[in-house]
């Protein structure tokens, strides 16, 4: 059967093009660093602002979230791709070919995630119980202060597998990138590598993208919990 | 920099009336690619989703590799290859139907379709199990107690509430499925919302313009799904329950 | 009518029932008490097969339920039960509540069984809530439905698991006075309780259980004034006061 065939051809295609295959998956790594990272903090605060008593931070972090959570990555992506440049260039006196298309599409990932983190984040500080904040402050601390030692402590504790589920799920959102004609593990895989071989090669990779996806998707949950089960003891 | 906000009301070079209509046209596309998925997604993910939970060790492990296999793979990359390798493996007059006398464009809707719907029906089956893991044990007794058959059960008991319970949930997923099928736009050139913009724009060069147009068009379609789904929500709460269930 | 012959049952390695062995006949109102945890409301569970067993024998009206060919699901509609939380169908009115199993199970007309339904409801003295949902009534509500439900089958025996322990105090005695009533009227009935007041009432015998197995099996006489195990006395004196 031809299926057979083309997986049978990936270790050869692999092997010829690693260095391109590296970088990117390099890409996809960086980007899902960043905006997990970036993505948890700047989500925190999102969620800190709509449970603050200000109106315009609370409203500033309503409609942001809303609105990054009501558009597709795609639009997003291509907003920071098509637009931002264009009005930084304008803005800052760039020429045309300054490439900051990278750098853009790794703030935009990273401002859409955080919209979802916030929303995780907020649930799990809502569910840390009222109780919590009438013994801090009864115990003479400020709200800041019960917020940072008392509740987000025991908020995140209960939130990490969600996290890790959204971090999965982000992952997975990073092959987008490849429409704005960034190399990241797809891109590298079946633009570069399968396109410019032809026949069968982009068969091959697109298989192997799929089972790469799923190796690390599948298997990364279970390898954080072997290891925090071995932390235990 | 000067804007043109009256881009949608002007006449397209095709003499197809203003680009308004294309707008409408892109609109319909997205909806009815994120219904059909729908479609395949409920029922699929419906039945995995119950073969989760009665007890037959073959049904489960089943229905587990069916989950993990469509929900750890991008959905990019699921969509690359039902658009790109599936169609290869078909074969006979079937094949010569669907690549020669079909339209590439419903030939490339209906790939795309299948591939989130099966992407989506993995998430589903997982909401239609915790619905229904989560329903009170006891009503699986009663119900067996009253000598219901199995089927009965789920038809007549555990079903009902189960979905009462996930029509929340069930929402952000329909939400998701609208969001999602914008992917659609990389295959086949298919022009729903996301595919008009590059389209447009090369038409008309008036990138910001667009995007703020196709913004708002998603932000009415998520804002009318929730509605809808608010007032079936509350059509399907029972009386005297804070919610379904 | 009911026969229960060296009835074992085990939970992976921990065994809840063991060897018990017991009848029930027809017209006797029986009562299983016990600590809890001694696994009274396991073997409750067990006689229409609500709970599987690995060994011995149970045996309704002739039929053994362990055997394979026995059409359970005919069985059970013979076999009425209640339970400790009503296990009303939150999503059905009362009326639909009781009588999905008659039209699915026996077959009846939406007609008969609504009359049949009507008229339980009617007896247990909550016609007027027939078009209710099961969460707008109070808990002693729910439990006297969830009786009426059962009875809606003609059952041959009824089985009741703590049907008033999920109760507010003040409502355990319009559940109670059902019970009675229908002891009264002959119905054979196996009945898992604390109440020691109702089993005083109607009890013919009392069987004493703990930590799996029936250490007491007699007359209610018997076991209320002269008790042969330490562990019924200690039993008897912590829930009498």
């Amino acid at each position: 059967m031809q299926l057979f065939q083309w997986i049978a051809d990936i270790p050869t295609l692999v092997m010829n093009n690693y260095p391109i295959l590296l970088q990117g998956l390099w890409l996809t790594v960086r980007i899902t660093f960043t905006a997990i990272v970036v993505g948890i903090i700047w989500g925190t605060f999102l969620a800190l602002m709509r449970l603050s008593n200000n109106k315009i931070l609370n409203s500033f972090a309503k409609i942001y979230v809303t609105t990054f959570r009501s558009i597709p990555l795609l639009l997003v992506l291509m907003w920071f791709y098509f637009a931002l440049p264009q009005m930084i260039k304008h803005l800052f006196h760039l020429g045309p070919d300054a490439d900051i298309g990278t750098s853009c599409a790794i703030i935009a990932f990273t401002l859409f995630e955080a919209a979802y983190y916030s929303e995780i984040i907020r649930a799990g500080i809502n569910a840390v119980s009222k109780g919590q904040y009438h013994a801090a402050s009864a115990l003479g601390m400020t709200r800041s202060q019960s917020m940072r030692l008392i509740i987000l402590p025991q908020a995140f504790r209960a939130m990490v597998p969600l996290l890790l589920t959204q971090g999965i799920i982000l992952f997975q959102d990073t092959a987008l990138v490849s429409t704005i004609g960034l190399v990241d593990l797809l891109g590298a895989a079946v633009k570069r590598i399968g396109e410019n071989i032809g026949s069968t090669a982009e068969y091959s990779m697109i298989i192997f993208v799929a089972i790469t996806y799923f190796i690390i998707c599948f298997g990364t949950p279970r390898l954080i919990r072997k290891i925090s089960y071995f932390k235990k003891g | 920099m000067t804007f043109n906000w009256t881009l949608f009301f002007q006449s397209t070079p095709y003499g197809d009336g203003i680009y308004f209509n294309w707008l409408l046209n892109s609109a319909m596309l997205t909806l009815s690619l994120a219904a059909t998925a729908w479609i395949i997604a409920f029922i699929l993910g419906s039945i995995v989703g119950i073969m989760r939970t009665v007890d037959s060790k073959i049904l489960n492990r089943l229905a587990i590799g069916y989950i993990e296999l469509f929900r750890n793979i991008p959905l990019f990359v699921q969509m690359f290859i039902w658009y790109t390798i599936m169609p290869l493996f078909l074969t006979g007059s079937f094949k010569e139907w669907f690549i020669q006398e079909l339209d590439p464009d419903i030939q490339t809707f209906i790939l795309v379709s299948i591939a989130l719907g099966l992407f989506t029906s993995a998430r589903i089956a997982e909401q239609v199990r915790t619905g229904i893991q989560t329903l009170p044990i006891g009503q699986r007794y009663a119900a067996t107690a009253l000598g219901l058959s199995k089927f009965q059960t789920y038809r007549y008991i555990l079903l009902p509430n189960a979905y009462r319970k996930i029509v929340p949930t069930l929402t952000s997923e329909m939400t998701n499925i609208i969001k999602n099928s914008s992917i659609a736009s990389q295959f086949g050139g298919l022009r729903e919302l996301v595919g008009l913009i590059t389209s447009m724009n090369d038409q008309t060069n008036s990138i910001i313009e667009i995007l703020c147009v196709i913004t708002i068009t998603y932000m009415i379609i998520n804002y009318s799904v929730i509605t809808i789904m608010r007032f079936v929500e509350k059509k399907t709460r029972l009386p005297n329950m804070m919610s379904g269930g | 009518m009911i026969t229960l012959e060296n009835v074992s049952k085990w939970y992976g390695k921990f065994q809840v029932l063991k060897n018990c062995t017991t009848k029930v006949g027809k017209g006797e109102v029986v009562v299983v008490c016990g600590p809890s945890g001694s696994g009274k409301s396991t073997l409750i569970k067990t006689v229409n097969g609500l709970e599987p067993i690995q060994q011995g024998k149970i045996i309704i009206d002739d039929t053994e339920i362990t055997n394979p060919s026995t059409n359970l699901a005919k069985l059970r509609s013979k076999v009425g039960m209640v339970f400790q939380h009503f296990e009303l169908f939150p999503h059905l009115t009362i009326l639909k509540n009781l009588t999905l199993a008659q039209i699915k199970v026996l077959g009846r007309s939406d007609e008969e069984a609504r009359e049949k339904a009507l008229s339980l409801l009617d007896r247990v003295g909550l016609l007027a809530h027939a078009n209710k949902y099961p969460a707008q009534l109070s808990g002693g509500q729910q439990q006297r439905v969830a009786i009426a439900r059962a009875l809606c089958m003609d059952p041959i025996v009824m089985l009741f698991d703590e049907p008033t322990s999920a109760l507010d105090p003040e409502m355990v005695n319009e559940v109670l006075d059902v019970m009675v009533e229908l002891a009264y009227e002959g119905m054979t009935m196996m009945v898992v309780t604390h109440e020691m007041g109702f089993a005083r009432k109607v009890a013919h015998r009392v069987i004493f259980m703990d930590a799996g197995e029936i250490i007491e099996d007699t007359s209610k006489e018997q076991f209320f004034t002269n008790p042969q195990s330490d562990r019924a006395k200690d039993f008897l004196a912590k829930i009498i006061h």
